[in-house]
């Protein structure tokens, strides 16, 4: 595909554009468990600024591409995460934000889910307890690199 | 313990009203008197429980009008019974009191919800963690775990890591 700027002309792939597209609008959803939130909120603040990135947190998950699984995630909680994330609209990813998240944290109790991955599909996962708001910028970014290598032309062939 | 040894631990003042007094009153309904650095503990019987909570919230020179917590104890393998403590704290006085009783499994315990409106949740959460049931309670039902959870999870004899299911491939398997 070529496009047009007053007589230049740039050449590309529609995958490209798309993906470039939705790596710069990654919209988290507002959605946090425990204490992990408070990092994600002072990512999503002045200090720290996700917008700079695209990175706008939105309230509903009808208009998310992300969701950031921020904290300890309890047995009762599961099937909550679990419908959020099925009424994400596609595409959508999901980070695991803190030890927790990821593999149950210090927590390998009777009450406790042993990793996000237990329920929904997780892309990124971000060490630390809870991990600093650089740590959860630096895995959006990463979630980013995943994304530029995704071909949505190649997957739309491929659909479930 | 010793109601001497009792009346060297406390405060003149103390010993006769969160003590001496009570005993008096209830006499056999109180089974056990503890003092550990100023802690008074009553062991009570479980039929007189919500007339002592009554006593003691009511009494003009008491007024434990504040129940701070409702919690239970596993001591099946030290008493072969469940413990029901109760804490209290007299906002005016500034005294504290622990009351507690003893429960064998499958006994329930009557309700202080008459008492005290906030035994309501303690108690729920009593019976969530030990499945110990209080007659009388208005709504007692779980109030931490999901409604369709199994077992009661502090007591001794359930695992820490809980059982093997989905969401815990670390667990204890059910035998």
């Amino acid at each position: 595909m070529g496009i047009t700027t007053e007589g230049n002309v740039l050449f590309t792939t529609v995958d490209n554009i798309v993906s470039w597209g939705r790596r710069s609008a990654l919209w988290p959803m507002t959605f946090g468990l425990a204490c992990c939130a408070i990092e994600m909120i002072a990512a999503g603040c002045s200090r720290y600024d996700t917008d700079r990135f695209g990175i706008i947190f939105r309230a509903s998950p009808r208009q998310s591409d992300v969701m950031i699984v921020a904290g300890t995630m309890t047995k009762k909680m599961a099937p909550a995460v679990k419908r959020l994330y099925a009424q994400m609209p596609e595409p959508k990813w999901v980070i695991a934000m803190g030890g927790c998240a990821s593999a149950g944290g210090p927590f390998n109790t009777y009450s406790v889910v042993q990793g996000t991955d237990l329920v929904v599909p997780v892309d990124v996962y971000i060490p630390g307890c809870p991990p600093r708001p650089e740590a959860l910028l630096y895995g959006f970014l990463q979630l980013q690199e995943k994304i530029k290598r995704e071909m949505p032309s190649v997957f739309a062939k491929f659909k479930v | 313990m010793e109601e001497k040894e009792i009346e060297k631990e406390l405060p003149a003042q103390q010993y006769s009203l969160l003590v001496k007094k009570i005993r008096d009153r209830f006499g056999g309904a109180i089974l056990e008197t503890t003092v550990f650095r100023g802690e008074i503990t009553h062991v009570v019987e479980k039929d007189a429980l919500v007339g002592i909570c009554r006593f003691l919230k009511h009494e003009p020179d008491l007024q434990f009008k504040f129940l701070s917590d409702v919690l239970g104890v596993d001591c099946r393998k030290t008493l072969s019974c469940f413990e029901v403590v109760y804490h209290l704290y007299s906002i005016p006085n500034k005294y504290r009191l622990r009351i507690k009783v003893r429960v064998k499994e499958n006994e329930e315990v009557p309700s202080v919800t008459p008492v005290w409106r906030s035994a309501d949740f303690a108690e729920r959460e009593t019976f969530d963690m030990f499945g110990i049931v209080f007659d009388g309670h208005p709504n007692l039902k779980r109030i931490y775990m999901p409604t369709d959870w199994e077992g009661y999870p502090l007591r001794k004899d359930y695992p820490l890591t809980g059982y093997k299911d989905e969401y815990n491939p670390f667990g204890v398997e059910k035998v």
